[in-house]
C-alpha cells in the first residue's frame, strides 16, 4: 500500500478519509446522544434530490447536495419541533420524496448518465482537491462550534427540558446540531456513500460511548476510531479491490463485535 | 415574607379542566408537601410555577415577579433523573448545566462557576464523585447531583418532583434529611406520592385533585392527634383527612378520625 500513496489520487482518499472520519466521529456522537440517528438517515437519503438537481442544472455536486440537506434539515428540525410525536412519519416521507426528486432529475439530464452507485455507495478514489478544502472548511465549523457553544450543546443534548429553564435556546442548537448533520452526510457521500453513511455516524460512536467519562473525549475518540476503521478499509479495498465504502463498514460492524465479545462483563 | 403566591388559578388542557380556584400561599422557609392523586394536577400545578405552562385564568407571583422573570431564583429537580443513564457525562459537567445563562467565559466553564458548582457538591457530600461519570451512580446519589444541580444557580426556592420515586428507603430518608438541612436557608416545595415520610419532614401540606386544600402541619401532635406512641394514622386514612375541604381535626378538640390500635 506504501507504494500507492505516490498515486495523488491515494493521497486525496487518505486525507478525505481523514477529514470525513473526525467529522462525522464528532456529529455522529451529537446524533447519538440526541437520538436522531433516523433523522440523519433521513437527511442523508433526502440529499440525493440535490445531486439530481446540481447534475441537471449543472452546478457542482458538493452545492447542490448540500442545500437540498440543509433545506431537509430545516424541514425535518421545523417539523419534529412542533409534532414530536408524529415525526417518524414525516421523516419516512421526506426520505423517500428527496429521493424521488433525484432519480427524476437525473433521468430528465439529457446525454449524461450519471453513476447513481458512486454516490450511493462512495467513490473515495475520485476525490478532487476542491473537495478537499470543502471538507477541511467544514471540519474546521464543526469544531468551531462544538468547542465555543461546548455547554449549550451539553446542556440541550443532556437534558433539553432544564436546558430551557436555564435559557438556553433549545430550538436553536437543536436545528444546529441538524444542519452540521446534514453538511456531515454530504461530505461523507464522497467516502462511504449516501446509504452507508449511518453506519458511519453510529459504529465508532457505539465504541467510543461506552469508553468516554465525557461528550468531549467521546467526539473525539469516535474521530479516531473512525479515522482507524476508514484506514483499514481504504487498505482492504486496494488490497483486494473491493468498493471501499463497503469495505469501511465491513470493518467497523466486525470491529464493533469484537469489542462487544470483549466488552460483555462491563 | 411570601415567596409564592397564586389567586384564583384554574387551568385546562384541551378543554378538561385540570386545576380549578386553586389559592396558595408560600412563606419563606417553608416546606411545602404537595401530594393527591395520579392525575390530579400536581405536576401541572409545579410547571405553572416554574413557567413551563403558561396560565389561563388567575394570577401567580414569584418573588413578587411573573414566573419566567424569577427562573433564576427556583431551583428545580425534575421528576425523571434515571432517563439518559448511558449519557457520558461527568458529575460536575451536570451540576455546571445549573449555572444561569449571563456572565460566562467565552469557551467553557469559569473558574468561579467551577468553585461555585463543586461547594453545591459539597452541600450534598457529593464532592468526591465529581469527576464520575453519571451513569455509574446509584438511584439515590443521582438525585442528590440533580439537588446539587439546582442548588449551583444559589436559588431562594428548590422544587422537587417526585425526589425519592426510584429510591429505596434508606435512600429515600437520607435524600430528606438533607432537604431538611437545606430548609434552614431556602424555601423548599416537593410534591411526592411518598406521603408516610414526607409528612413528617414538611411544615405545610397542599392536597391537590383539582382543588386545593391546604394545611398547616407544623405541629403534627395536633394535626394527627397522636396519642402515645404505638397510634398513627394509615396512609388512607391520612389521605382522606388531607383531600377533604375543610380540615375537620384543626378545630376541634376530639379527633373524628378513630386511630388503629
Amino acid at each position: 500500500m506504501i507504494e500507492a500513496l505516490q498515486f495523488e489520487f491515494m493521497q486525496h482518499a487518505l486525507l478525505a478519509g481523514l477529514l470525513v472520519s473526525f467529522a462525522a466521529g464528532i456529529i455522529g456522537s451529537l446524533i447519538v446522544v440526541n437520538r436522531m440517528v433516523f433523522l440523519a438517515g433521513g437527511i442523508a437519503h433526502t440529499s440525493y434530490g440535490g445531486i439530481g438537481l446540481a447534475v441537471y442544472f449543472g452546478l457542482p455536486i458538493f452545492l447542490g447536495a448540500s442545500v437540498f440537506a440543509v433545506a431537509a434539515a430545516l424541514l425535518i428540525a421545523a417539523l419534529t419541533l412542533k409534532k414530536r410525536h408524529r415525526m417518524d412519519t414525516f421523516i419516512g416521507l421526506i426520505w423517500a420524496v428527496g429521493m424521488a426528486i433525484g432519480v427524476i432529475f437525473v433521468d430528465l439530464t439529457p446525454g449524461y448518465n450519471v453513476d447513481l452507485m458512486s454516490y450511493l455507495f462512495g467513490s473515495i478514489l475520485a476525490v478532487s482537491s476542491e473537495d478537499l478544502y470543502f471538507m477541511a472548511a467544514l471540519l474546521a465549523l464543526i469544531l468551531f462550534v462544538v468547542t465555543f457553544w461546548y455547554r449549550d450543546i451539553l446542556a440541550v443534548s443532556y437534558d433539553s427540558e432544564y436546558a430551557a429553564l436555564r435559557g438556553v435556546n433549545v430550538k436553536f442548537f437543536y436545528t444546529l446540531i441538524l444542519v452540521l448533520s446534514a453538511l456531515t452526510v454530504v461530505i461523507a457521500i464522497k467516502v462511504v456513500g449516501l446509504i452507508l453513511v449511518i453506519a458511519m455516524l453510529t459504529i465508532p460512536v457505539y465504541i467510543a460511548e461506552k469508553l468516554s467519562h465525557s461528550l468531549f473525549s467521546m467526539m473525539f475518540l469516535s474521530g479516531a476510531v473512525a479515522t482507524l476503521f476508514t484506514l483499514v478499509g481504504l487498505w482492504l479495498s486496494y488490497t483486494y479491490n473491493l468498493t471501499s465504502g463497503a469495505s469501511i463498514i465491513i470493518i467497523s460492524a466486525l470491529s464493533l463485535g469484537v469489542f462487544l465479545l470483549f466488552n460483555r462483563g462491563r | 415574607m411570601t415567596v409564592i403566591e397564586i389567586k384564583d388559578l384554574s387551568f385546562a388542557y384541551d378543554k378538561q379542566m385540570i386545576l380549578e380556584h386553586i389559592n396558595l400561599r408560600v412563606e419563606e422557609k417553608d416546606f411545602l408537601a404537595i401530594i393527591g392523586p395520579n392525575g390530579g394536577g400536581k405536576s401541572t400545578l409545579l410547571k405553572l410555577i416554574l413557567g413551563i405552562n403558561s396560565l389561563t385564568i388567575g394570577s401567580i407571583s414569584v418573588l413578587g415577579k411573573k414566573p419566567s422573570q424569577s427562573l433564576t431564583q427556583i431551583g428545580y429537580v425534575p421528576q425523571n433523573t434515571n432517563i439518559n443513564t448511558d449519557f457520558p457525562i461527568k458529575v460536575i459537567e451536570v451540576v455546571l448545566m445549573g449555572h444561569v445563562e449571563g456572565k460566562r467565559p467565552l469557551f467553557g466553564y469559569g473558574k468561579s462557576e467551577v468553585l461555585c458548582a463543586m461547594g453545591a457538591l459539597e452541600q450534598v457530600s457529593m464532592a468526591e464523585f465529581a469527576e464520575t461519570k453519571i451513569g455509574s451512580l446509584s438511584g439515590g446519589q443521582r438525585q442528590r447531583i440533580m439537588i446539587a444541580r439546582a442548588l449551583c444557580a444559589n436559588p431562594q426556592i428548590l422544587i422537587l418532583d417526585e425526589p425519592t420515586s426510584s429510591i429505596d428507603i434508606t435512600g429515600q430518608r437520607e435524600i430528606y434529611n438533607l432537604l431538611k438541612m437545606l430548609n434552614k436557608t431556602i424555601t423548599v416545595i416537593v410534591v411526592s406520592h411518598d406521603i408516610s415520610v414526607i409528612l413528617e419532614y414538611a411544615n405545610k401540606a397542599a392536597h391537590v385533585n383539582k382543588n386545593l386544600s391546604y394545611h398547616d402541619i407544623s405541629d403534627k401532635q395536633s394535626t394527627f392527634h397522636k396519642h402515645g406512641t404505638g397510634e398513627h394514622f394509615c396512609e388512607i386514612e391520612l389521605l382522606q383527612m388531607l383531600g377533604s375541604d375543610n380540615c375537620n381535626t384543626c378545630d376541634e378538640e376530639e379527633p373524628k378520625w378513630s386511630l388503629k390500635p
